[in-house]
């Protein structure tokens, strides 16, 4: 069957690729990799119906397809667009998406109250990556931020929404997750908020899951909470014999302790495999667990600059979409001591530490 | 007098009931109708060149064409009577004045489209109208017209009302099936389109209550002869609600051939402008199309007369025109201050979005805060500039059009009345006692000799 699917050649910022007809822009982008493929602050594959919200992910659909020609009149959400084929496509070299992109990033900031030093998630949040990567400096926002109070929905979930961007993840993970619809969003327009039939607590044994779809600090567990910074911690990739889920974890250890428990995430932020509340809340022994290896670290991460073993390097295009070799205009080491190209950083174990840069005359050791 | 096609019993005495509106030639269209096949109605309607009258105007017969016929799946009608929009009340009039025109134009759209469940969707805030659309449905099913095998021709179909809960956002028609179906109305991202999956995922059309109404007329005189009625693309006639500072507020029929000058002015329409003030400014199509000034809405760009019809208003693009939208007349003249309107509808779009997408939910509060710091004294020249961006990142990037709805009065607003929103700011305490005035809005529009 599989073989008899119609291929769609979809043309992403100059770089032609064959995907199977009903895939979506956004996945296209994916396959390509690197910084052709849209950020995505709503859309998660494992979740049915999520996507098209944030609107961070727009793309501009220069020519509509091969039958049809017509560029589509509005950016449109590469995330719940199909690709049609011969279809071209413009991401990080259109004007227009790189505005539009920067516009809803601040819309996205605007009511955001930015406490990421006080914040759980900073570090391994989709938020801060999508706006240092696409936000400007400041913001021209003026008036008071939208406020919430906290809440806790079951004894190990935390729900701040002041910090929510609306993605609605958490509300499918809950829906198609879990049996019971009693977690939605109440209210509407910016005063709309995620909450729970009456304040009622979760108590579905895989709702632990909502804190890890959430790409901000708006759902977070509060066994970790307060505990450690999410860069101190190292993250091991781990297993034991669940009876209900599969047991294929990611523990944040710093020495012999275990911080904290996550499902094991892609290289798009999404987990692989959900976990049960039992692995993630209440196993945080080391005996508990086999333990596999340092686990493979998202570039966007700020774990990743502790370059652990298996970091992996950010995929570079940037040639095929502008069709040449960049010009390299100037060498950072010509002119700095930092970072001496010598030091491998990949080759030290753990996190850089000052001994590593003994006889670098930046500090001073001579 | 021009012609009525949809008003013309409206002031008999008792239309509202069955047996006065059987007497006036009502339901005759369901008799030809029903002789006639679901395709050659959906011609008829096609050459009627029909066009949707809930604000986008797009035309009604290719809308029905384009609904899937699966076999075995069972495909709706459903009316958008959510008439929510800021100055529009025609639906209103026709629902609670001739419910029965309404239901007959269902049961021919109904056997037209293969409906056998259709549904009215109606705003909650029209509670006694829903009554008055329920007992004619009753009338209508007690005297054959609904129900099992409608005048022996084996076509079933009833008709339900559905009461909304109060949200303009449902007006949008996959918010509005979302809400149909008894989920939160939040609209859907398309595609696919209501006429592939609609409600409960089967093949859906959903038409305004005028569009529907304009059906009856369409069968009863032929697709061919109700196109020669109005002009060009705009055929057929139009109901308007008129409102603001004018003689005569109230619901007229067009048919789309006289100016913006004679329906305002004219006795048999607005009847001009209260207490012999002058016009300053108009919303032709309901609050969410550009604001024109009045030398721009009586004359075109190039010199010409304005005309009332969906070509007319738009002429000029939104540089220059406007939009027939869903026929919202609203009149403003000198006394009223256009930051202060502006600042009224962005109020009203903060409060009605849904909060579903980013653009929207942030962007229509922050625009409201900065026009209530512009209205109200605080307001600083950048802040001009800064709304200007603000409605640019929305339009075209939201979900639904009540993003472009938010953001098009705004940028009308600035690019007609700047030096008003600069007299705000400039003159933070004169602005709070007293109003602009007209400025030059009335003068003529300046043409250049040469191109």
């Amino acid at each position: 069957m599989s073989e008899q699917a119609p291929k769609f050649k979809v043309t992403i910022d100059n770089i032609t690729i064959e995907v199977p007809a009903g895939t979506t822009i956004l996945n296209a982008a994916r396959m390509i990799g690197g910084d052709v493929t849209p950020p995505a602050m709503c859309y998660y594959s494992k979740l049915k119906e999520s996507g098209g919200k944030c609107r961070t992910c727009l793309v501009e659909v220069s020519k509509g397809s091969e039958k049809d020609p017509r560029p589509m009149p509005k950016l449109v959400a590469s995330c719940r667009t199909t690709v049609m084929d011969g279809m071209e496509v413009k991401n990080i070299t259109s004007d227009k998406v790189l505005d539009a992109r920067k516009g809803i990033v601040e819309f996205l900031l605007m009511n955001h109250p930015l406490d990421c030093p006080v914040c759980d998630q900073a570090g391994e949040c989709d938020l801060q990556d999508l706006s240092y990567e696409h936000g400007s400096e400041g913001t021209r926002y003026e008036f008071d931020r939208r406020k919430f109070e906290k809440e806790d929905i079951g004894p190990y979930i935390q729900l701040h929404m002041t910090r929510c961007i609306l993605c609605y993840r958490c509300v499918f993970t809950a829906d198609q997750l879990t049996g019971k619809r009693e977690h939605g969003v109440l209210e509407r327009g910016d005063h709309s908020e995620i909450s729970t039939l009456l304040g009622k607590s979760l108590d579905n044994e895989f709702i632990g899951n909502v804190i890890d779809v959430c790409p901000v600090g708006a759902l977070t567990d509060k066994t970790f909470r307060f505990k450690n910074r999410v860069w101190f911690t190292k993250p091991v990739d781990a297993h034991r014999d669940c009876p209900t889920c599969s047991g294929k974890v990611r523990l944040w250890m710093r020495g012999d302790e275990v911080f904290r428990v996550t499902a094991r995430k892609d290289q798009w932020g999404e987990v692989e495999e959900w976990i049960c509340n039992d692995c993630r809340f209440h196993k945080k022994e080391v005996k508990d667990w086999v333990i596999e290896g340092p686990s493979h670290v998202r570039r966007s991460s700020v774990i990743a600059q502790g370059h652990y073993e298996h970091t992996q390097k950010p995929h570079v295009l940037i040639d095929k979409v502008i069709g040449k070799q960049p010009v390299l205009k100037m060498d950072i080491h010509s002119i700095s001591d930092v970072n001496k190209p010598e030091i491998d950083l990949s080759k030290i174990e753990g996190p850089a530490h000052s001994t590593d840069f003994e006889g670098n005359k930046l500090l001073g050791n001579g | 007098m021009g012609v009525k096609l949809l008003l013309e019993h409206a002031h008999v005495e008792g239309i509202r009931y069955y047996d006065t509106y059987r007497k006036n030639g009502g339901y005759r269209s369901v008799e030809k109708a029903l002789k006639m096949t679901p395709d050659e109605i959906v011609e008829e309607v096609k050459k009627s060149g029909l066009r949707g009258r809930g604000g986008a105007g797009f035309p009604t017969g290719m809308k029905w064409s384009f609904l899937a016929k699966p076999e075995g799946v069972p495909r709706h009608l459903v009316c958008n009577a959510d008439e929510s929009e800021p100055g529009t009340f025609k639906d209103r009039y026709l629902m609670e004045f001739i419910p029965h025109l309404l239901v007959e134009g269902l049961i021919v759209s109904s056997f037209a489209l293969g409906s056998n469940a259709t549904y009215i969707y109606i705003r909650g805030e029209y509670a006694w109208i829903a009554e008055i659309l329920e007992q004619a449905i009753a009338e209508a099913r007690n005297n054959g017209w609904l129900g099992k095998n409608i005048l022996g021709t084996g076509f079933d179909c009833e008709i339900y009302v559905h009461r909304g809960a109060g949200a303009y956002i449902c007006g949008e028609e996959t918010a509005l099936i979302e809400s149909l179906e008894g989920k939160r109305g939040n609209p859907r991202i398309k595609p696919p389109f209501p006429a592939i999956q609609g409600v409960w995922m089967r093949p859906t059309v959903v038409n305004n209550v005028e569009t529907l109404a304009a059906v009856v007329p369409i069968i009863n005189m032929g697709g061919e002869e109700y196109a020669k009625i109005g002009v060009g693309k705009s055929t057929g006639t139009k109901l308007l609600s008129a409102c603001g500072n004018i003689n005569k507020p109230g619901i007229y029929e067009i048919d789309m051939t006289i100016s913006v000058e004679e329906f305002i002015f004219s006795d048999e329409y607005c009847g001009g402008i209260a207490k012999g003030k002058r016009l300053k400014a108009c919303i032709p199509g309901g609050s969410s199309v550009p604001i024109l000034p009045a030398n721009l809405l009586l004359k075109t760009a190039k010199g010409e007369t304005r005309m009332m019809s969906y070509e007319g208003l738009a002429e000029g693009g939104f540089a220059t025109g406007t939009m027939m939208g869903s026929g919202g007349f609203e009149v403003l003249d000198e006394d009223q201050c256009v930051v202060r309107h502006t600042m009224t509808l962005a109020r009203f779009y903060n409060h009605e979005s849904c909060g579903q997408c980013s653009p929207c939910r942030e962007g229509t509060g922050w625009m409201y805060k900065i026009l209530k710091n512009i209205e109200y004294g605080k307001g600083k020249m950048s802040d001009i500039d800064l709304l200007w961006d603000i409605q640019r990142k929305i339009e075209g990037n939201t979900i639904c059009p009540l993003g472009d709805a938010a953001a098009w009065p705004v940028a009308a607003a600035i690019r007609h009345f700047r030096d008003e929103f600069e007299w705000h700011i400039l003159n933070p305490e004169e602005s709070q006692k007293r109003n602009y005035g007209m400025a030059h809005y009335a003068d003529p529009i300046h043409v250049p000799t040469v191109a």
